[in-house]
């Protein structure tokens, strides 16, 4: 490759073909005029259109982070266990015995809304990418999803896209799915979402990051070649969908092909492993251009890439659309300078491509050549840290005031008979089983997985110590909607009670911060909120973010999608003998209530299915409480006193007692349980209040159980005993009983999901 | 007992066996599907997976690599070869077994653990179970549906070459039991010679009590039994 010597700018003409740069041209690569003009300064002239799409892509909500970096520089990120913080392509955190574990969750929403089953299947690609980069091979996924109601068609077609996507994928490469969740709601009619998280394990020294250093060093693409699908995606990634976003958006959806990742998963380990790169990384949004830049920018080097030399798919590429091209399966790597046939070899072992297509430099600049023409050159670091950040007007919308502040007394009353209600609550998609989803994943290969889908949280132990690890995703979006730093508190306390439930020491967090448009008041309002809250109840967990995803303009038609800052944690199981499970293990067993019950009715899953109503202040968050709570859930685990535990939330303690008793061993067990509150009884079976595990013990740990509660100050209270199985599920409250079949539970828990999805209902659109 | 795993370029479950194959005490080395060789070697294990994405039908391709001319003719010499899944359809597409796995009748991919019947305990895989024996062992598969004619049935059934068979919890072979629509509710089944398994379940996922079970231990347990030389 013929590279022109340069230490600074040259002048660059137009590519022949390349159109003029209007202000037009500039607002259709979502670039703002003032953002043109410092584009300007930076260039000290006129860009090509070539550099235009380099900006816009690196520029976008989606690389550069534009409207959230200042909020989420405000996030704790540090422990004493971090290895790795924000900035690579994940965090890494230290698990003991030394092993070191890799995790990260990434949204896959816009490609999912126009084409759901590649959308969410080059969602889990696209993740597992960012950890095997990291020297980590990838041992678990998890997704957290968002759909509209499953009355409509139209939603079920997404959502039956988006579950066999995620799982077509997973299952292909081999890693087993452990969890996640899913909310049906709809807020998220137009605008599903769809996140997916990967774990991967690795020994501490094995650990790579993705910085090109050492001028000279060949830059090579790795994998699949390059095509014309998902250009500008990135930039797509940070509109606002539109009626219309169906049919003309498809071209900036990505294909995926399992096989190939499988491939590049086991030839990336293979080349770290060999020592002939020194760094690896995936081209995700913004392909080449973003990974180029960005390992330029960490090094404080730069890159020479002669397009001529990329692998295409079909002849004719232009430079704008190499650099901007998201062909999935991609991976960009820096090469030890003469190893590149060592490299060349095990691709071909793996049946995959490599070619060299440039070299690290020392010059600072991104420079793209064309058959030896320079046809970019741009300055790395400002390309990659010079995005102009944002703080926005914030303020709350009139309308959520309106329905936090709505007076819900008059749905304290029972409607109707109360095991209606609870048949209903129990029912909705939202509560009632996930197996519909869950059996279409493989959640057992890698014969690893101790807790699959449907517990508390997923638990994956680690071959060769006694460890484990758990991980869980949450956040309840009608909270967050309500009272977004309330929502935000809850979630991050929602994951951490998950994971002490099967027994994990909550550890660290990613996060996926799913909004509306920014630049609107109210919207900015809820993400500024969010962020605040996360911040508050990471620092009382010691639940240090590690990394994340933001994905902002989850608009249809200008209506936004309920805030869903969804919280991705993971924790260490230091013992498997520790591992909790959720269901009830045996007859004569006590039930164990930790926390208080509430008369809060705010935001729950009983106002919606019965009242068709997402309205009241969400539960109130007490954050020390929670801290104390789940410190005296761990002791027990620890002292091997709890025969289960299961933490309450939608759908409230009547659900959750009956979770508890239908995934009790063998089928399910029966209860008989009673409440003395002196509340309304539709609080107290529906309520959501926060804060509450339900864990169940042998006879003679009943006293240990509650003792230490007591020294950690939590509220408990013996509330009932497990039955064998031919009993019913008894719930006694003072005025009111809800006494069920076993049988007829499980029916309404389990035949919920695959009654709206296998016989559907006539679509309502 | 020396044990070839072969691995394709998207077998996935190649670890687990291995991993399984150790746990007996056995003595397992990965062959990759572009070498040649299995002399040697006590037995031949398939894994599950996509051993090459199978866009087309599963195992289609994989029956093409240099490795299955080999474990054809080791086959044919009567020693034992286990394919577990994928695996079961690359035995069926090299013809060492007859019929053929097609898309489950679902139409989806599914994932559990189900019953399996253990129809015959007089094979090199089976001797540790009783016969009648119910095992609970996960699946995980898109394309699990045993078809043959009704011929290869019937001889399957004459023969007495069904070795696993899915039930429900009183033992009965069901059509709610069947996961996939195979016929005759087949999960696993025999060549003539009786050594050489294709089964869909996957017995390697079995053997740890902190995973959920263990009823595949005694097949990997039967297998080092018969295979390792005897102990002076």
């Amino acid at each position: 490759m013929s590279a022109p010597d340069s230490t600074h700018a040259v002048p660059v003409a137009p590519r022949p073909g390349d159109p003029d740069i209007t202000a037009e041209l500039v607002d259709e690569h979502g670039l703002s005029p003032k953002e043109y003009e410092r584009i300007q300064r930076i260039m000290g002239r006129e860009p090509t259109f070539t550099e235009l799409g380099v900006f816009s892509a690196m520029w976008s909500e989606h690389c550069g982070y534009k409207n959230s970096k200042r909020l989420l520089s405000t996030l704790p990120t540090k422990a004493p266990w971090v290895i790795q913080g924000p900035g690579e392509n994940a965090g890494v955190i230290d698990i003991g015995d030394g092993y070191a574990l890799a995790f990260k969750i990434e949204s896959h929403n816009h490609p999912s809304a126009v084409e759901p089953y590649q959308g969410a299947a080059t969602g889990v690609g696209g993740i597992l990418r960012d950890i095997f980069t990291m020297g980590a091979r990838p041992i678990a996924v998890l997704d957290s999803l968002r759909f509209g109601d499953l009355d409509s068609g139209r939603v079920r077609y997404l959502f039956s896209g988006v579950v066999e996507g995620i799982g077509d994928y997973g299952n292909c490469v081999g890693i087993p799915n452990i969890g996640g969740e899913v909310q049906f709601d709809r807020g998220y009619e137009g605008n599903p979402i769809v996140n997916a998280m990967c774990l991967g394990l690795m020994k501490k020294e094995e650990l790579i990051t993705a910085v090109a250093e050492g001028a000279g060093r060949p830059l090579m693409a790795v994998g699949a070649r390059t095509g014309r699908d998902g250009i500008h995606g990135a930039t797509f990634a940070s509109e606002e969908l539109s009626e219309d976003s169906d049919e003309s958006s498809r071209p900036q959806v990505q294909v995926g092909d399992p096989f190939t990742e499988k491939l590049l998963l086991e030839a990336s380990l293979e080349l770290i492993a060999s020592g002939a790169i020194s760094a690896i990384q995936d081209m995700g949004a913004a392909g080449i251009t973003s990974s180029a830049s960005e390992m330029a920018g960490r090094g404080g080097s730069g890159v020479d890439l002669e397009m001529a030399d990329v692998p295409v798919r079909e002849p004719g590429m232009t430079p704008y659309e190499i650099l901007l091209s998201e062909s999935q399966e991609r991976m960009l790597v820096v090469a030890e300078e003469g190893r590149e046939d060592e490299v060349h070899r095990i691709l071909e072992k793996w049946e995959l491509e490599a070619a060299v297509i440039g070299q690290v430099t020392d010059h600072g600049r991104f420079r793209i050549l064309e058959n030896g023409e320079v046809v970019a050159d741009i300055p790395a670091l400002p390309l990659t840290e010079g995005c102009p950040t944002y703080e926005r007007p914030g303020e709350e919308s009139e309308e959520v005031r309106g329905l936090r502040e709505m007076d819900l007394s008059e749905h304290l009353i029972p409607r109707g008979d109360l095991v209606k209600s609870f048949l209903l609550v129990l029912g909705s998609p939202n509560v009632a089983s996930k197996r519909w989803i869950h059996d279409q994943y493989d959640t057992t290969v890698r014969t690893s997985t101790v807790v699959p889908p449907g517990g508390d949280a997923g638990v994956v132990r680690i071959r060769g110590t006694r460890r484990a690890v758990a991980a869980t995703t949450d956040c309840n979006g009608r909270y967050v909607y309500l009272e977004p730093g309330t929502g935000a508190r809850a979630a991050v306390a929602e994951a951490a009670r998950n994971l002490v439930c099967t027994g994990a020491l909550p550890t660290a967090i990613t996060n996926n911060l799913n909004f509306g448009n920014p630049l609107k008041p109210h919207i900015y309002h809820q993400f500024r909120e969010s962020i605040l809250g996360m911040k508050e109840a990471c620092q009382v967990f010691e639940t240090p973010v590690t990394g994340g995803n933001v994905s902002f303009y989850n608009e249809t038609d200008g209506r936004a999608i309920y805030p869903t800052p969804v919280i991705g944690m993971v924790g260490v199981v230091e013992d498997v003998d520790h591992i909790t499970p959720q269901g009830f293990q045996e007859p004569d067993h006590r039930i164990v209530l930790l926390g208080e019950n509430t008369a809060e009715l705010g935001g729950s899953e009983y106002l919606y299915v019965t009242a068709d109503l997402v309205a009241g202040p969400p539960p109130r968050v007490d954050l020390l409480a929670e801290r104390d709570l789940q410190r005296a859930v761990l002791s027990m685990v620890h002292k091997g006193l709890l025969a289960s535990a299961h933490d309450c939330s939608e759908g409230g303690l009547a659900c959750c007692l009956a979770e508890s008793a239908l995934k009790g061993v063998e089928g399910g067990l029966g209860i008989s349980v009673r409440l003395e509150d002196a509340l309304p009884p539709v609080a107290v079976l529906f309520g959501e209040a926060q804060g509450r595990i339900v864990v169940s013990c042998a006879p003679d740990d009943e006293r240990a159980v509650l003792e230490v509660a007591e020294s950690h100050g939590v509220p408990a209270r013996s509330i009932g005993t497990v039955r064998d199985a031919d009993h019913r599920f008894s719930v006694t409250l003072p005025d009111a009983t809800l006494e069920v079949p076993l049988a007829r539970l499980s029916e309404t828990y389990e035949g919920a999901l695959p009654a709206l999805m296998d016989s559907p209902t006539p679509s309502s659109d | 007992m020396k044990v070839a795993v072969v691995t394709f370029p998207g077998s996935n479950c190649d670890y687990d066996l291995y991993k399984a194959v150790q746990q007996v005490g056995g003595d397992p080395t990965f062959v990759w599907h572009r070498e040649r060789g299995l002399e040697g070697y006590d037995a031949v294990m398939l894994p599950g997976g996509f051993s090459y994405g199978d866009y087309l039908r599963g195992g289609a391709i994989a029956r093409l690599s240099p490795v299955m001319e080999d474990v054809v003719a080791y086959a044919r010499s009567g020693r034992p070869v286990l394919g577990v899944c994928n695996g079961f359809q690359i035995l069926c597409e090299a013809g060492l077994l007859p019929g053929a796995l097609v898309r489950n009748d679902s139409l989806k991919f599914r994932s559990f653990p189900v019953r399996l019947r253990v129809e015959r305990t007089d094979t090199l895989f089976t001797e540790g179970y009783e016969e009648g024996q119910i095992l609970r062992i996960p699946i995980a598969h898109g394309e699990g549906n045993y078809e043959a004619d009704e011929a290869t049935l019937r001889r399957l059934e004459d023969e007495g070459r069904i070795v696993f068979r899915y039930v429900d919890a009183s033992g009965e072979a069901t059509d709610e039991a069947n996961p996939n629509g195979s016929w005759h509710n087949i999960a696993g089944i025999v060549n003539e010679d009786g050594n050489v398994l294709g089964m869909m379940p996957h017995p390697e996922r079995a053997v740890e009590e902190l995973l959920g079970s263990t009823d595949g231990l005694a097949l990997f347990q039967a297998m080092a039994r018969a295979l390792s030389p005897a102990t002076p």
